[in-house]
């Protein structure tokens, strides 16, 4: 029985990880390789978590929906809504500095929030939506959450294979020009604005895609299903340790931030009620306070970004510009 | 609806809520203007400001008012002493990894609030004020207040920057920081000045937030869109225009539950925000574009 548990609880975990690596990897493409600060990450992970819903879901009284389509279906239409929300973001602030899209994204992520608790004929206000199918169906328990971290894994495998791939492509070097030199890389002919808003929207189409992944593995989603703050911050903090730039750096610091954070829950729920409470807002103090360890002691983070053969060559010596 | 209603019940509240937003967006772009990053603990400096105002009223029993001057010098030291702990040696990275550290401040400071004054809603007083006449438009005392002290501390803070010899330095790093070290301006003492200010009006903003509504631990974080949106519409930069356009929001924000439904008068700031990207980035007194 005790062992029971403790499988089921790694499974929880595992799947968790999965859907905060999605997640940090979709930040990875537009802070790691295009260097803008998305402050507003819960924002495209609810629209996509909602976006979802709406259209697996079977009809229900008094909001939209009904649409009961396929899983599958579902997800496309997360990964279409979050962009669909950043483009116009993107389009009005990456002509500027990065401060402007931190202070846009904080506020797109506000209007959300708002949209969400005050429109029941979209969202099910309060209440939220429920029953959301799992990709699999009605199987037992463990089996059904079995086959939903083998869907997660492979989800999560897919995206990190295509997203590496484009790293490595022209594009990824081109992004890398635009963020460590924008003048220069305008200079050689790239449309920079354009080039940001590619990245800034395939970043924000995977968080939608985590959203959705989130609601069917929640099989409900209501407003106070994740804390905004906390959510967009534990994946700055996640992707700042395992390391900018670097997909693998990106999923393994979901995996350690992700550990640390569920672990320490569990300490802090041990505590006798009055100090539960306080516990949980110490908690939030360290993670602030471990972002500020890491951006002074390790800002390269646990796995750097790796040096790429034009760099490496640099290095040597051997310049070939 | 007649003018006086309007008056009485959009365009007041309006003015002194965006007297409010004033005094926080004139730190935001001085920040802005003279270090050059989006500082993003803004609003939760405001929240710690209200909070320390509340903890002199309830352990020393002064009144509110007199509260306020430590709240200020208190939030100024911690201004200080956040910049030196948490962002001075970011100065040499970009820009925006201090923008990031300042989200993880903000973070902290809320999680300092709520641990040491908890999250439910409390007030300096109790009890209900009544407004008072005057020719037909009704304004209670904390209003004029607040509205009084805005005026005042911006007007000593352009006295200051306009008149003074380290007013004029801190104006010379936003026009042109590599000039203004070249003439010999200390720049650390210009970036203590700074944030010796910013802090100061934070906590006045959050205890002028306090007065007029209640303290809970997340106003500061609400307030920083609509301050931003300030800032921003005024252009970077310019205090004057920080004022400006702290009123603009604030009154636009409480005129839009006429036409729009008041669960999004929030989303008032965001639109100008957005529209001034969009058509006039430099706001409205020609600020800067970072």
């Amino acid at each position: 029985m005790e062992l029971l548990g403790l499988v089921n609880y790694a499974l929880f975990m595992a799947i968790f990880i999965c859907i905060y690596a999605l997640l940090a990897l979709g930040l990875n493409i537009q802070w790691g390789f295009a260097g803008l600060f998305n402050a507003g990450i819960a924002g495209f992970f609810a629209v996509g978590a909602y976006t979802s819903a709406i259209i697996s879901t079977p009809a229900a009284e008094g909001r939209i929906g009904g649409f009961d389509l396929h899983f599958v279906f579902g997800w496309i239409a997360a990964m279409l809504a979050a962009a669909l929300v950043a483009w116009p973001i993107g389009k009005i602030c990456l002509r500027f500095r990065s401060d402007y899209l931190a202070i846009a994204t904080i506020g797109i992520a506000e209007i959300i929030r708002l949209v969400i608790k005050s429109e029941p004929a979209l969202t099910n206000g309060a209440r939220g939506i429920s029953s959301i199918p799992r990709p699999v169906g009605d199987i037992g328990y463990m089996e059904s959450q079995i086959a939903y971290l083998i869907i997660v894994l492979a989800v999560l495998i897919a995206a990190y294979v295509l997203v590496e791939r484009q790293f490595n492509a022209p594009w990824g070097r081109m992004m890398r020009a635009i963020r460590d030199n924008e003048d220069a890389a305008k200079a050689m002919g790239k449309n920079v604005e354009f080039r940001r808003l590619e990245a800034f929207i395939f970043g924000a189409a995977l968080m939608g895609l985590g959203g959705a992944l989130f609601a069917h593995f929640n099989r409900s989603i209501t407003p106070e299903a994740i804390d905004p703050m906390v959510a967009t911050f534990l994946i700055w903090i996640m992707l700042i340790l395992g390391g900018s730039g670097n997909n693998r750096g990106a999923i393994l610091g979901a995996a350690v931030v992700w550990i640390i954070w569920s672990v320490s829950e569990i300490a802090t729920d041990r505590l006798p009620h009055e100090y539960a409470i306080q516990a949980k807002y110490i908690r939030l103090f360290l993670i602030g306070l471990m972002l500020q360890l890491v951006l002074r002691f390790r800002p390269e983070g646990l796995l750097p970004e790796p040096l790429r053969g034009d760099q490496r060559a640099t290095k040597s010596g051997a310049d070939q510009h | 609806m007649d003018l006086f209603e309007l008056l009485n019940f959009y365009v007041v509240p309006g003015i002194v809520l965006g007297s409010i937003y004033a005094l926080g967006a004139v730190g935001i772009t001085l920040i802005f203007a003279i270090l050059r990053y989006a500082h993003l603990a803004h609003g939760d400096m405001a929240t710690l400001g209200a909070f320390l105002a509340l903890a002199a009223v309830t352990s020393l029993g002064v009144s509110p008012y007199a509260a306020l001057p430590i709240a200020i010098v208190g939030t100024a030291v911690v201004a200080v002493g956040i910049d030196k702990v948490f962002y001075e040696h970011l100065r040499e990275r970009p820009k925006i990894v201090t923008v990031m550290a300042s989200l993880g401040i903000a973070l902290m400071i809320r999680a300092v609030v709520q641990v040491v004054w908890g999250v439910d809603t409390q007030t300096y007083s109790r009890g209900i004020v009544r407004p008072e006449d005057y020719f037909g438009i009704r304004i209670r005392d904390r209003e004029i207040f607040t509205i009084l002290a805005m005026v005042a501390l911006v007007g000593a803070l352009q006295l200051f920057l306009t008149r003074s010899k380290w007013g004029k330095a801190m104006r010379a790093m936003s026009d042109n920081p590599n000039l203004a070290l070249l003439s010999g301006i200390d720049n650390k003492k210009v970036v203590i000045l700074t944030w010796v200010i910013a802090g100061g009006l934070c906590a006045a903003s959050g205890f002028f937030l306090g007065v007029n509504t209640e303290l809970k631990s997340m106003m500061g974080w609400h307030m920083l869109l609509p301050m931003f949106a300030a800032a921003i519409l005024g252009g970077v930069g310019r205090v004057e225009g920080a004022v400006l356009g702290g009123l603009i929001v604030g009154i636009a924000e409480e005129l839009s539950v006429l036409v729009i439904p008041s669960e999004y008068k929030a989303a008032m700031a965001f639109a100008i925000l957005l529209f001034m990207l969009l058509v006039r980035p430099t706001g409205l007194l020609k600020g800067k574009v970072l």
